[in-house]
C-alpha cells in the first residue's frame, strides 16, 4: 500500500479520535492525544538539538572556530542545573541573563511602538482625518480618540472614579468590553477556519467527496 | 443497546458515505433546501429554548459541523470583498519591481496552516510568477517546512514550472532560529550572523539571491505570516521601528486584533487576519486557492453561531424569568 494512504488514514483516524471527545470523554480521545502530545515534545526535542545544539553550537564552535559561542553553550548548561537539587540555585544566573536581555530590549521598543507610535497615530489621523476626508473616515478617527482618551482614564486609580470622572471612565468600559468582544469573535472565528481546515482533510484527501 | 449506539451511528454513517457517488455536489435547488432546512431547524431550537426546554451541548456541536460540512457540496458562489487592509498588503506587493528581495518569515505550525497555509502559497505564487526573489525564514521550528509545503504546492502549477524556478538563485529557505525577536535584532546589523547556512548547511555566501545581503537595508519587503509570538508585533517592534523595514503581514484571527493598532500608527503595511484575510489575500493577488472553497462553509458556521448566540441570550433570560416567577 502507498505511503501516502497510510498516512491519509492514520491521520484520519487520529483526527476523529480528538473529534470523539467531543461526545465525551473515551479511551480512543486519550490514546490520540497521548499520541499527539509524545509526537509534540520529541519534535521540539529534536527540533532544538539539530538547529540549536548541533547546526549553530557544535558545527560553530568545533567546525568554524566561533568561540563566542561557548558563552551560550555555558549558559544552557547552567540552565540545566535547576535538575540537580544542591546546585539548581545555578539556573538563576542564565534565567537572569535572559530576563534582563529581554527587559533591555523590549523596555525601549513597547515604549516607542505601543505608546508613542500609538499616541502619535491617534492624534496625526485624527487632525488629517478634519482636513479633507470623507465622514466615514472622520468619524472613525473621533471615535479611536474618544477611545483611547476614555480607555485610559479608566486605567488612571490615583483618583476616585466618581462624577465626570467616573462617566468618562464608564464610557472607558464601554469601549474595552467592545474591544473583547471583538477579540472574543476573532478567536471564535479563527477556531473555526481549525475545524475546517480538518473537515475538508477529511472529506477531499480522505473520503474523496469534494473535488 | 444505549451503550452502543454511538458507534452504531458511526457504522451506519461509514456505510453511507461508501455508498454515496464520489465526488459529491448538490444541485442549487437542492443547496437551497438544505439551506431553508438548516435554517428551521435552527429556528425550531429557538422555539423551544422560548418554552424553556434547552438544548445539550451535543446539538450545537451537531449544529456546527452540519454547517461546516454540507456547504463543501452545494453549488453556491459568494462575491468576496477585499477589504482595504488587505488591499494595501496587495498593493505593497505589487508595487515591486522584478528582481526585488522579499524576506518571508514564516512564523507559525501546522495548527495554524488552515488560516496561514492558503496565504503562503498565493504569495510564493504570485512572488514566482512576478520574479521577486524571496528569501525564507522561520522564528518558528516548523515555519520553514511550511514555507517548503507551500513551495512544492505552487511550483505544480504550469505557469510557474514554465519560469524554471531555481533553488538558490529565485528562492532559498534559511530554516528555523531560535532566539526570538533577538534574531530579528541581529538580523539588522548582520543576516549572515544569525543565518551563516541555508536549510541544507549551505554557506550562505555560496548562495547566489543572497549575495549582496547584508541586513535590513538590503531587502525591499518583508512578509511575515505569524500566529503568535514571536511574530509580527516583534517585527514590528524591531524590524520596523528600528531599521525602517517595510512590513505586511498574515495573521491568524486570534492574533489579528492585537495588531490592528500598528495598521493606524502605519507601522505595519497591510494585513490579511484569518480565514477572511486569505480568501481576499487570494482575490486580490488572482492566486484562487483553497481558502476560496471555505467562503461559504465559513458564512454558513458563523450564521449558526450567531444563531446561537441569539438562542443562548434567550435561554437566559427564559432562566431569569422562569426564577423570578418562582421567586428564587
Amino acid at each position: 500500500m502507498d505511503s501516502a494512504i497510510i498516512g491519509t488514514w492514520l491521520a484520519a483516524l487520529l483526527t476523529l479520535g480528538i473529534m470523539s471527545f467531543l461526545y465525551k470523554d473515551n479511551l480512543y480521545y486519550k490514546i490520540c492525544e497521548a499520541i499527539f502530545i509524545g509526537i509534540s515534545a520529541g519534535l521540539w526535542f529534536i527540533t532544538y538539538f539539530w538547529d540549536s545544539l548541533y547546526r549553530i553550537a557544535w558545527i560553530g564552535v568545533v567546525h568554524e572556530g566561533r568561540y563566542v559561542l561557548l558563552g551560550g553553550v555555558v549558559l544552557g548548561v547552567m540552565m540545566l542545573m535547576r535538575l540537580f537539587g544542591k546546585i539548581g540555585w545555578i539556573a538563576r544566573w542564565p534565567l537572569a541573563f535572559i530576563v534582563g536581555a529581554t527587559a533591555g530590549l523590549k523596555m525601549m521598543v513597547y515604549f516607542t511602538t505601543n505608546a508613542m507610535a500609538q499616541i502619535h497615530g491617534t492624534v496625526n489621523d485624527t487632525m488629517a482625518a478634519f482636513g479633507g476626508s470623507g465622514l466615514y473616515d472622520v468619524v472613525g478617527r473621533i471615535v479611536i480618540l474618544i477611545g483611547t482618551v476614555t480607555g485610559l482614564v479608566y486605567f488612571y486609580f490615583s483618583k476616585e472614579h466618581k462624577g465626570l470622572f467616573g462617566g468618562v471612565a464608564k464610557v472607558g468600559t464601554w469601549f474595552l468590553m467592545i474591544t473583547f468582544g471583538a477579540s472574543f469573535g476573532y478567536t471564535v472565528m479563527s477556531r473555526m477556519s481549525l475545524l475546517l481546515g480538518r473537515i475538508d482533510f477529511l472529506l477531499t484527501d480522505w473520503l474523496k467527496l469534494v473535488k | 443497546m444505549k451503550k452502543f449506539l454511538p458507534w452504531i451511528i458511526l457504522v451506519a454513517l461509514i456505510i453511507v458515505v461508501a455508498l454515496l457517488p464520489k465526488p459529491l455536489e448538490i444541485s442549487p435547488t437542492v443547496s437551497v433546501i438544505v439551506t431553508v432546512l438548516l435554517g428551521l431547524a435552527l429556528t425550531g431550537v429557538l422555539v423551544m429554548t422560548m418554552r424553556g426546554h434547552l438544548i445539550g451541548r451535543r446539538t450545537v456541536f451537531l449544529f456546527i459541523g452540519a454547517s461546516l460540512t454540507l456547504p463543501f457540496f452545494m453549488n453556491f458562489q459568494m462575491p468576496i470583498k477585499v477589504a482595504p487592509e488587505v488591499q494595501e498588503l496587495y498593493d505593497a506587493i505589487a508595487k515591486l519591481p522584478p528582481g526585488s528581495k522579499v524576506l518571508a518569515a514564516f512564523d507559525y505550525d501546522p495548527p495554524s496552516a488552515p488560516e496561514l497555509q492558503p496565504q503562503a502559497e498565493a504569495f510564493m505564487a504570485y512572488a514566482f510568477k512576478h520574479d521577486l526573489k524571496v528569501i525564507i525564514m522561520g522564528l518558528w521550528p516548523q515555519g520553514p517546512q511550511q514555507a517548503d509545503m507551500a513551495i512544492q504546492k505552487v511550483l505544480q502549477q504550469p505557469a510557474i514550472r514554465a519560469k524554471n524556478i531555481k533553488y538558490g538563485v529565485d528562492y532559498v529557505n534559511l530554516g528555523f532560529q531560535s532566539g526570538n525577536e533577538f534574531v530579528i535584532q541581529r538580523m539588522g546589523s548582520s543576516f549572515r550572523g544569525m543565518f551563516p547556512r541555508d536549510i541544507y548547511n549551505t554557506d550562505c555566501d555560496k548562495i547566489p539571491i543572497l549575495n549582496g545581503v547584508d541586513n535590513f537595508s538590503n531587502i525591499d519587503f518583508v512578509f511575515n505570516l505569524s500566529s503568535g509570538y514571536p511574530g509580527t508585533v516583534e517585527w514590528v517592534q524591531i524590524a520596523v521601528d528600528r531599521y525602517g523595514v517595510k512590513l505586511g503581514a498574515g495573521n491568524t484571527a486570534v492574533q489579528a486584533p492585537s495588531v490592528y493598532p500598528y495598521l493606524s500608527s502605519h507601522k505595519l503595511t497591510g494585513l490579511a487576519g484569518g480565514m477572511s484575510g486569505a480568501w481576499q489575500f487570494e482575490q486580490a493577488t488572482g492566486e484562487p486557492g483553497v481558502a476560496s472553497t471555505y467562503v461559504l462553509p465559513q458564512t454558513f458556521s458563523h450564521m449558526v453561531v450567531i444563531g446561537f448566540i441569539i438562542i443562548g441570550n434567550v435561554a437566559l433570560f427564559v432562566g431569569y424569568r422562569k426564577s423570578r416567577q418562582e421567586g428564587v
